[in-house]
């Protein structure tokens, strides 16, 4: 009668990774991430090799005379072979060296080192406000609709915040516009000027993954507030809050994790929309005029940049996870 | 499997189901508004252009950027033309563009996550792979991505949103495959050499199509949405052709002069995008539900309410617990239904007192209503309910919380979700007892380890630092009973506590209760199913038999229970003199339902003694000279009617 023990393993390496599972959960994790990393960065490679025709006489116009044309093309690489630059391109992301801006030729990384302060403030601060809008509201709901109490506050509460949650952020983003700015003048149209200026781009970022977070945590709420672990916490006697906050609420809370991710990494996609709404300095503008004049090497930057954003949220979820619920770390992935 | 044709083995019974299921979710109101609204947009589609397309057209030089007026109901274009028809006409467009995306979508979703039944093992994990890996990009990620690939224009972006949108129903798609693929006459179907294609067509598909359609809807919303964006960004519909977010980003650059011009076509995206969500979400909860509803159909019965003349068990002294008239209601479709009426008993100091019958008898309720853990909607009443002289009915949860803190423990069924599989054991254990007996951090966690040891849980420091799932089932249960422990319990209440567990721990955990009892003086009530457990661990045996108490009476004399039910369960114990030839007895016939209660003994539907008396009257529970009591008209006929009640059972068997 010992604890449950991992199956043994058969060889020596993997039985020491089984006996941790810590270790174990590491390996396969990071293994994970690295995979995930090299198809994002192959993907941003193909890019320029995967549209239809020839990118660089696309880029200049068809009036553009042939010597240019072949001038751009040697200082892209494109006129070696594939696999040469491919692992060019492989040394240049590894060293920081992204290649310049057709427009602009300035380098790619400054571009982003410029652009990417204002976007990730932008994110930040609206996962912020989602969670703190959100998870009150959701375990403060599941805690009064208990049981089928309240069938009239659950009602209004599920349409309000589908109604809510459905609403695209620029669309909401040009809803703000309207009445704060427009008809009341309390808040700056676009830009990033001063505190004010924050206000409403990330309302408008943060106001569907709110809604959509805090149903989550409601129904992740009952159904923890239905287990039979809280009704043991119940049997000890403790007071309600003790049994909501401290028994209740971090199993709905880790629950509500895995989903909560998905919303956290569309917030990151959500930036370009609201960054157009609002004229705003960040990565969402340059990426958006950058295709439009077909500017490839930013274009192939940022895609990377967005990209390892959300693969870096995808693996915080799963390491929070992990630290929230052990038992997540011996489950197979 | 009767045979392996497969034509024969599609389940065709589900169609007509299914369509009555769509039916019926159009007959809710939220089912009817969205599809009406739903109905609306896709009307407009098609005739919104024939209607307006002229008026959208016209340029009228006199009348540039114009607000709202009567004759532009949202003003005008920097070329005089009319926003609203504008507007309207764009919903054409807007919804064939997302719609022609979501086919794209479904197509090659379908076919993605098909893969792995088609390819085989090993290129159906690749592909697996690559989709786990998209999946973990945000769909409008994934739009921008091959819109960079398909090009600028609304054709590139038909094709970026149809593919972004892939991944996920792949996903959607292999998960519902598979569950289908492993069923019985898939399975016969593949023995019977049918193609993998034929399989999925003629097998697979058509049985996880209701969900995938579902979930086509919200993705058609999602579409829309997102066509929207890229539009609004530039990358979607190019000029002269428009759709709403074109003309959501051409409104914005003049919101200060003309609003109306953003905020109609924003309206319309959030409009169309609902219409197609609410009624996915409100097809997928009208199915969920139904196929959830075994919902309780009951019609109160006559004399619920009549409580029968109950008299009080045996009583040595203060009972630990005094309960009299203890009843418990839930809501129910037709009233409130009683899975436990009327309960009397009391519980003596050290005394262990069983509770049998089966399930839906109301034991663990009664046990869950004496502890005060039902909760709302959940309803209690009780004449008496008294925990060691404290009325537990008066005062609020609150004022009896230390007092059942430290002297009520409770076991539970599953120690596994019992315990709270993120905190360590020790803490678990502690908890407690820190606020109700003030102890410290330190003191508590002492307690804990001090607790799991006597309790017989080996190297108790290092296993209160332990998570329950590094526990073995035994060992939850008896950290649980420790729990238990951690005050001066004067009762402990053990609802089913060896069910969930492997028999071979079963008898150390009954032992650890017995011994905890006999040398804490510590009363017990044990609920179990199990006649044979009881008998060996309590001192008197209460049968319970729905939601009433039918007999009360000592543990040693069971075998000569006065009730019919009483004898009916011993009979079904089997015992080493039992012929291992002939069939094991059963009680015949069924539970009574607890929403439809007859108005006499709930038992004489199955009782072979049953009179016209026992059917139209509720027997009270009388006590004898001994104080041993039992509910039953027929009580003194029972001794030689029991033997035929055991043998009826057998011959139903047999």
């Amino acid at each position: 009668m010992t604890a449950v023990a991992p199956a043994s393993a058969v060889g020596t390496p993997s039985r020491r990774m089984a006996d941790n599972p810590w270790l174990a959960f590491a390996v396969r994790r990071t293994g994970r991430l690295l995979v995930s990393l090299w198809v994002l960065v192959t993907a941003s490679f193909l890019i320029l090799h995967l549209i239809p025709g020839d990118p660089v006489r696309a880029a200049l116009g068809p009036t553009a005379p042939a010597a240019l044309v072949a001038a751009r093309r040697a200082s892209l690489g494109l006129d070696r072979p594939l696999w040469e630059q491919y692992v060019d391109y492989l040394r240049g992301v590894l060293t920081g060296d992204l290649g310049s801006s057709l427009g602009s030729s300035l380098p790619v990384s400054r571009i982003i080192g410029q652009r990417l302060p204002a976007t990730l403030e932008l994110a930040l601060l609206a996962f912020v406000v989602v969670v703190a809008l959100a998870v009150p509201i959701g375990a403060g709901m599941g805690v009064l609709t208990r049981g089928g109490r309240r069938r009239g506050g659950e009602l209004a509460f599920s349409s309000a915040s589908t109604v809510v949650g459905a609403v695209p952020d620029f669309v909401l983003g040009v809803g703000f516009v309207y009445v704060f700015s427009v008809t009341l003048g309390w808040l700056p149209v676009a830009g990033r000027t001063g505190p004010s200026s924050y206000v409403l781009p990330v309302l408008a970022l943060a106001v569907g993954p709110a809604a959509a977070l805090a149903r989550i945590v409601r129904v992740e709420m009952l159904t923890a507030l239905r287990s039979d672990h809280v009704r043991t916490a119940r049997a000890k006697r403790l007071p309600a809050w003790q049994v909501n906050l401290g028994h209740a609420l971090p199993h709905a809370l880790t629950a509500s994790i895995t989903l909560g991710g998905l919303l956290l990494s569309a917030l990151v996609a959500g930036t370009v929309l609201v960054e157009n709404v609002f004229s705003w300095p960040g990565l969402g503008s340059t990426i958006v005029s950058s295709i439009l004049e077909k500017d490839y090497p930013v274009v192939q930057g940022v895609v990377l940049v967005y990209g390892a954003g959300v693969l870096l949220v995808n693996l915080a979820v799963d390491v929070v996870l992990s630290l929230l619920d052990p038992r997540s770390v011996i489950r197979e992935s | 499997m009767t045979t392996m044709a497969p034509g024969v083995l599609v389940p065709v019974a589900d169609r007509p189901a299914a369509r009555g299921r769509w039916g019926s979710v159009l007959r809710t109101p939220v089912g009817i508004g969205a599809g009406v609204l739903l109905a609306a947009v896709l009307v407009l589609a098609v005739v919104a252009p024939v209607v307006w397309g002229a008026q959208a057209e016209a340029v009228d030089t006199d009348a540039i950027l114009q607000g709202s007026s009567a004759a532009h109901l949202v003003g005008t274009d920097n070329l005089g033309r009319d926003l609203f028809a504008r507007t309207m006409v764009a919903t054409g467009l807007s919804v064939r563009l997302a719609l022609t995306a979501t086919v794209l979508t479904v197509v090659l979703g379908m076919l993605l996550g098909a893969a792995p039944l088609l390819l085989g093992r090993r290129a159906g994990r690749l592909v697996t792979a690559g989709i786990d890996i998209a999946v973990a990009f945000p769909g409008l990620l994934l739009a921008l991505f091959f819109a960079i690939v398909f090009g600028v224009g609304a054709t590139g972006a038909v094709l970026a949103i149809g593919v972004a949108g892939a991944p996920v129903f792949a996903r959607l798609t292999s998960t519902l495959a598979a569950g289908v693929a492993s069923r019985d006459y898939v399975l016969a179907a593949r023995v019977a050499g049918v193609g993998r294609f034929r399989v999925l067509l003629r097998h697979v598909f058509p049985n996880i199509a209701e969900p995938l359609v579902v979930n086509a809807t919200i993705g058609a919303g999602g579409a829309l949405l997102a066509f929207a964006g890229l539009s609004f960004l530039g990358l979607g519909v190019q000029a002269p052709d428009y759709d709403w977010g074109r003309l959501l980003q051409d409104g914005l650059s003049g919101i200060y002069r003309h609003p109306e011009a953003a905020l109609a076509p924003g309206l319309a995206i959030v409009v169309a995008g609902l219409a197609f969500n609410l009624f996915g979400e409100a097809v997928a909860k009208g199915i969920g539900l139904t196929s959830a509803a075994g919902v309780v159909r009951g019609r109160r019965a006559a004399g619920a309410d009549r409580q029968p003349a109950t008299e009080r068990g045996p009583v040595a002294g203060q009972p630990v617990l005094d309960v009299e008239d203890l009843s418990v209601a839930f809501p129910g479709a037709g009233g409130p239904v009683r899975p436990v009426r009327g309960v009397t008993f009391s519980v003596g100091r050290g005394e262990a007192v069983g509770v049998v019958g089966e399930s839906g008898s109301g034991k663990s309720l009664t046990a869950l209503a004496v502890a005060r853990l039902v909760e709302a909607p959940g309803e209690v009443t009780a004449a008496r309910l008294d925990f060691r002289g404290t009325d537990l009915r008066t005062g609020g949860e609150r004022a009896h919380r230390r007092l059942l803190g430290t002297g009520f423990a409770m076991v539970f069924q599953d120690p596994m979700t019992s315990l709270n599989p993120t905190r360590r054991i020790g803490h678990q254990l502690a908890e407690g007892a820190r606020r109700h007996q003030g102890l410290s951090r330190a003191a508590g966690l002492a307690r804990a380890v001090d607790r799991l040891r006597s309790v017989r849980v080996p190297e108790p420091e290092r296993r209160a630092r332990q998570y329950p799932h590094e526990f073995s089932g035994g060992m939850r249960q008896r950290a649980m009973i420790g729990m238990g422990l951690m005050g001066e319990p004067a009762l402990i209440v053990a609802d089913e506590p060896t069910t969930a567990l492997d028999v071979t721990v079963q008898r150390s955990v009954l032992d650890l209760l017995a011994a905890i009892r006999r040398s804490d003086d510590v009363a017990l009530l044990l609920i179990s199913h199990d006649v044979a457990v009881v008998r060996e661990v309590c001192d008197r045996v209460l049968v319970m038999y729905a939601g009433r108490i039918v007999e009360d009476l000592p543990a040693d004399r069971l075998a000569a229970g006065r009730h019919p039910y009483t004898r009916a369960l011993v009979a079904t114990v089997p015992d080493m003199a039992v012929d291992l030839d002939a069939p094991l007895p059963v009680i015949p016939g069924r539970p009574v339902d607890p929403s439809a209660q007859p108005p006499g003994c709930a038992y004489a539907a199955r009782c072979p003694l049953a009179s016209d008396r026992c059917r139209a009257e509720d027997p009270p529970l009388a006590a004898d000279a001994s104080g041993s009591r039992v509910a039953c008209w027929h009580a003194d006929e029972v001794a030689d009617g029991a033997l035929a009640a055991a043998g009826a059972a057998r011959e139903e068997v047999a």
